[in-house]
């Protein structure tokens, strides 16, 4: 069923996909999945002070414990997919969060990892595919939309800048630091906003002054991603690799 | 054969409760529980949801009723990714309050209804008048 995202930048220019420039590998995600646990766990008195305000206070706690037990279950696979290794993290997110934190990324993540396939490795492309595929499966789970004061208003800027950076023929790198920026800003902006989903939404205006939560976690991971993308840039020039990493 | 009801809330008491109300009403209706999370606290969790729409399937389909909140999400989440890809169509996520939409459509389910007439009647405890006097 085809589901009405409202990102500004529309879809890609679909063309034939040039498959050549593989780029991200399981090392990276993997690197990317560290990252995101390091910085929940570094985080999450924060996260769950943004919650208590006009949540329920678990959401740092959730995630944190949500991103545990998903480091524990990557850390048995044997040479897995990065495809797979966003399945198995989404599944063990889905099964170990309670609140609406698991579903919703558990979602994100295991939509990322279907939209990858069994790539071993894949271009920036793709990894545009995959970011647009989490959006609308947390789309569908939640039925939030922009301006709802929700993961959603960090997610959607951030997919439209990485597609946007792309476009105008920027790299892996310069996508995911325009989507870590756009996720920044569109977290910020939920500061005003009166909440229309989840738990922080039967505040009414009392909402209003709160930087949400869920848009600060989906924030956190673009930064971590970018953070990601860029060491494995560096431990590619220091393998003496010769290929830039760009292209499609 | 019927439909059958799945309870969703965040409390496993507030599921297991609702449970033995509706089945009192109803006998001969498969109704399961999903409340709480797997470490028995206050959540909800798809895993254990997708067991009970299993355990309730009878083949006529299944009337998920959830309390609020993360319970919606977690009830799409089991019905998307975890239930069977065959079964999945003939899983429905009730508009309905959850104490007295499982109780109508229990009823409604023990009457061998449709899929669609259970949700029907469920939506319908939305608006059931309790206090207020019907007009004439």
């Amino acid at each position: 069923m085809a589901t009405a995202v409202a990102v500004p930048w529309g879809r890609l220019v679909p063309g034939p996909r040039q498959e050549a420039a593989r780029n991200v590998d399981a090392a990276c995600v993997r690197r990317w999945l560290e990252e995101v646990a390091a910085r929940l766990a570094a985080e999450r008195d924060f996260l769950t002070q943004l919650d208590a305000a006009i949540g329920d206070a678990d959401h740092g706690v959730n995630m944190h414990r949500g991103f545990t037990a998903v480091m524990q279950r990557v850390a048995d696979l044997q040479e897995p997919t990065p495809g797979r290794l966003l399945k198995v993290a989404g599944r063990t997110f889905v099964s170990t969060v309670g609140g609406a934190a698991g579903p919703l990324y558990g979602t994100a993540f295991l939509q990322a990892g279907e939209a990858l396939g069994d790539h071993p490795s894949f271009g920036p492309r793709l990894l545009g595919d995959a970011l647009r595929a989490s959006l609308e499966g947390v789309q569908r789970v939640g039925a939030a939309s922009v301006g709802d004061k929700t993961m959603v208003d960090a997610l959607t800027p951030a997919l439209g800048a990485y597609e946007l950076e792309l476009r105008m023929g920027g790299s892996l790198e310069t996508a995911a630091s325009g989507a870590r920026e756009a996720a920044a800003s569109g977290m910020r902006a939920t500061i005003p906003l009166q909440a229309r989903k989840g738990r922080a939404s039967y505040l009414g205006p009392r909402s209003v002054g709160h930087q949400d939560p869920g848009a600060t976690s989906t924030a956190l991971m673009f930064a971590a991603l970018e953070q990601a993308v860029l060491a494995d840039r560096s431990q590619r020039f220091a393998a003496g690799a010769r290929r830039p990493v760009s292209g499609p | 054969m019927s439909v059958g009801l799945v309870i969703v809330s965040h409390s496993a008491k507030v599921a297991e409760g609702v449970v033995e109300m509706a089945g009192q009403m109803a006998g001969g209706v498969r109704i399961q529980a999903a409340g709480g999370t797997d470490d028995g606290g206050i959540g909800t969790d798809p895993t254990l949801i997708a067991e009970a729409i299993a355990a309730a399937d009878e083949g006529d389909g299944v009337l998920v009723l959830v309390d609020l909140g993360s319970a919606v999400l977690s009830a799409r989440v089991a019905i998307e990714e975890l239930v069977g890809e065959e079964a999945r169509d003939r899983v429905w996520i009730a508009e309905a309050p959850v104490v007295e939409g499982a109780v109508v459509a229990a009823i409604q389910a023990s009457t061998g209804s449709s899929l669609e007439e259970v949700a029907d009647a469920a939506r319908g405890a939305a608006t059931m008048a309790k206090v207020t006097t019907p007009e004439e």
